[in-house]
């Protein structure tokens, strides 16, 4: 399949790829929790505290409303910040990585 | 035995265009006459309901109120047609490889991949069906939205740059990376497939409906239209026409919601506190939340039942139901074939992460400018008169096109419900051909090529049979939108993403990241999760249950009749409703739903919050059942590529 034959449990073995994996694992997992929790308390106070979702902060928009369109800027946030970690860190280390085995 | 196949496939096609065209020629003669023909009294009298705000009782047919008009639409569409159509002709040149057809060669860019995303992903229902539900029920349209982008997270940061450096063209590649090639395979183009024809079916349906309430082309002519042209961007064209005809759909469909937002956002001033209030205020709002959504004869003294519409608890009354929606849009979005397949297309997994990036700012500007659509069409068009048109409120923003569009000059209004019809039907062509795509891609790739050949066939041997399958799911995709016409498709949206959800995802996040994981575990996860979810489907309230039909129809007989024994005399409207509930009562009295039932066994809608957790389990229980040596040794070659792309397989093949 690939052209060149590797030794890929040699280059699982590297330091180099145990802290990317390590770093990427750790990013991606709390992260991916963070938003899922996130998200899910939208249904779950909608359903079990109605009565925080009417609170009105600003005129007529309450807490419902906006908590509802944080959802859209929190998952932007999570997504532009995996994007800076990603092209700065992971990358790096991925190149290095390649480097050093070529 | 490979022109036995084609001869078949033919035969198919043929087939169902003959029996369409049978069925569409008896009720008008001729489809493009009938459309130019059958309007110009409609147009006339477009929307008399939406510009008086007060709704009235008894407005004789309200279907025929409401719908575009021919001369502006007809252009339009044919602009539409004849740009992808030229897209087509060019791509089609490019198109000479199995890699260029299953994966435009590698060659899409970071950004064209997040419009095409965004393209492939969101249909008309979420367009046309969330204004819907905002215009109706406010507060709950808008929670509702908000998953199909928090989605995009666990494509993000799970799936999408591990599969463009694991995989090739489809599902099945990655999944029997490291493990038996051809039963995985097998599996996993099933599953591809019925992912895909209930998502294609619903589309299907949805698109014919929707041009016959537009524009009054008949529905198996709709059907047709939509089938043969969807077929030739994908036969012809393969991912590079898919792709352009997607990015081309999301810039229309973002350009139509932007203008009219604008619109709305106008009428207010620009100023959200003038824009809630104006929602909290209208008189007619106030009277649909009391009266239709609430049910209070008399309003309650000190309530505000304005406000209430900004509040949560309107439509979307079972929290658990909801819950399981969320875990099967989460996780089922990156377990959707169509949407994988479009990672094989990036030539890197930075490419792959810039495009679900783009896709996510498209995707999440849309919903906000949903809600402003939504709530527009509540305030200017008012819920009652969207009620009128459809119950389900799916022609709420293209009503408010024509209002908004009508407020400046009557041919404004006109043109902008025109260029909304044209943004739907991009939209729907868009999706049903990436589906098309992946479904054959999963047939002539994982079955064909690499089951049936052993992988033995030269690019022109793998192309004819992308191409011949294309044409085969097409062609059948088009007979079950005519078969369909009359049954409840809702729930197929909701089974496509339960069965992604539950069956693909699992296996494809284990595959990629489980030391241990095999055959036996890929085979048992997909199997387990795709019949759970199925199975869970076909017995939930989804399905339609004959004895509550029955049951509801004897609710209207006992009232019409206690009215009429209280000396009361009927009107017209009261004595059909009446003829046809003792109808309803008698045909379904003694019927049970399609598994034999009588009542629901499941009470969830969305089978996402058991299937899934059966789904992950049957995966890890099989697997450990099974241990296999080689799928372990394997695991290393697998990690080490999926994260740092070392020995990627090429897009472009040599």
């Amino acid at each position: 399949m690939a052209e060149k034959q590797q030794d890929w449990s040699a280059i699982a073995r590297n330091p180099k790829f145990v802290e990317l994996h390590r770093k990427k694992t750790t990013f991606l997992i709390g992260w991916w929790i963070f938003s899922t929790v996130y998200y899910f308390l939208l249904p779950i106070g909608a359903a079990f505290a109605p009565g925080l979702f009417k609170i009105k902060i600003l005129g007529r928009i309450n807490i419902g409303y906006l908590f509802a369109l944080s959802q859209f800027f929190v998952s932007w946030g999570i997504a532009m910040y995996y994007a800076h970690v990603a092209n700065k860190d992971f990358d790096r280390l991925t190149r290095e990585l390649v480097d050093e085995l070529r | 035995m490979k022109r036995t196949f084609i001869a078949l496939c033919l035969a198919i096609f043929l087939g169902s265009v003959a029996y369409a065209a049978e069925s569409a020629a008896t009720p008008a003669t001729a489809a493009p006459t009938s459309t130019t023909s059958s309007s110009p009294a409609a147009t006339t009298a477009v929307m008399p309901a939406a510009t008086q705000n007060t709704p009235e009782a008894n407005t004789p047919a309200p279907d025929r109120t409401f719908k575009a008009n021919p001369m502006v639409t007809i252009p339009i569409f044919l602009i539409i047609i004849g740009v992808t159509m030229a897209v087509v002709v060019w791509s089609a040149k490019k198109t000479k490889s199995a890699a260029d057809f299953y994966a435009a060669g590698g060659g899409i860019t970071g950004t064209q991949n997040g419009w095409a995303i965004a393209g492939d992903y969101m249909s008309a229902a979420s367009f046309l069906g969330i204004s819907g539900m905002i215009a109706l029920y406010g507060y709950d349209g808008f929670m509702y939205s908000v998953g199909w982008l928090v989605a995009y997270i666990t494509v993000l940061l799970i799936v999408a740059e591990p599969c463009r450096n694991a995989g090739k063209y489809t599902l099945g590649d990655i999944l029997s990376f490291r493990t038996e090639p051809k039963p995985v395979r097998a599996v996993a183009a099933l599953s591809t497939v019925a992912v895909s024809t209930f998502y294609l079916t619903a589309q299907m349906v949805g698109a014919g409906k929707l041009m016959q309430l537009l524009i009054g082309i008949p529905y198996k002519t709709a059907i047709i239209g939509v089938g043969i042209l969807m077929v030739g961007y994908v036969v012809f064209g393969g991912m590079t026409a898919t792709t352009w005809v997607q990015i081309i759909k999301a810039g229309l469909l973002m350009s139509g919601a932007t203008l009219l937002s604008i619109l709305v956002a106008a009428k207010s001033g620009f100023s959200p506190f003038q824009f809630f209030n104006d929602i909290a205020t209208s008189p007619n709002i106030i009277e649909h939340v009391q009266k239709t959504v609430l049910k209070d004869p008399l309003p309650m003294p000190g309530f505000d039942y304005g406000q209430r519409f900004l509040e949560p608890g309107l439509f979307l009354k079972a929290p658990l139901d909801q819950i399981s929606l969320g875990m099967a849009l989460v996780l089922g979005t990156a377990g959707m074939p169509h949407i994988l397949m479009r990672f094989f297309t990036v030539p890197t997994a930075q490419a792959a992460r810039k495009s679900v990036i783009v896709a996510m700012f498209i995707i999440g500007t849309f919903y906000i400018l949903t809600t402003l659509l939504g709530f527009g069409a509540a305030i200017h068009v008012t819920p009652q008169a969207v009620m009128k048109v459809d119950k389900g409120g799916n022609m709420a923003a293209m009503m408010l096109a024509q209002q908004m569009g009508g407020d400046i000059s009557p041919f404004i209004g006109d043109l902008l419900l025109a260029f909304l019809c044209a943004v739907a039907f991009a939209t729907i062509l868009a999706v049903v051909s990436g589906l098309v795509l992946a479904a054959s891609a999963a047939i002539a790739h994982d079955i064909y090529v690499n089951v049936i050949k052993d992988g033995h066939a030269d690019q022109h041997e793998q192309v004819l049979a992308a191409r011949v399958t294309s044409l085969c799911v097409g062609a059948i995709g088009i007979l079950i939108g005519i078969a369909a016409e009359k049954s409840n498709v809702a729930h197929l949206v909701a089974l496509a993403f339960a069965v992604a959800s539950s069956g693909n995802l699992p296996v494809v996040v284990m595959s990629l990241f489980w030391r241990k994981f095999n055959t036996a575990g890929v085979i048992s996860g997909l199997v387990v999760g795709t019949v759970a979810a199925i199975a869970l489907v076909m017995v939930s309230p989804n399905m339609t249950y004959p004895k509550k039909v029955a049951a509801d129809a004897q609710k209207v007989i006992t009232a019409l009749e206690k009215q009429q024994a209280d000396g009361a005399v009927l009107d017209a409207k009261q004595t059909a409703d009446l003829a046809k509930a003792k109808g309803d009562y008698e045909k379904n009295k003694d019927g049970k739903s399609l598994m034999g039932l009588d009542a629901p066994l499941f009470p969830l809608k969305n089978p996402g919050i058991v299937s899934i957790p059966l789904g992950f389990l049957a995966a890890i229980i099989g697997c450990l059942a099974f241990p296999n040596r080689r799928s372990e040794e394997m695991f290393d070659e697998i990690y080490v590529r999926q994260n740092t792309g070392i020995g990627m397989a090429k897009a472009i093949d040599h």
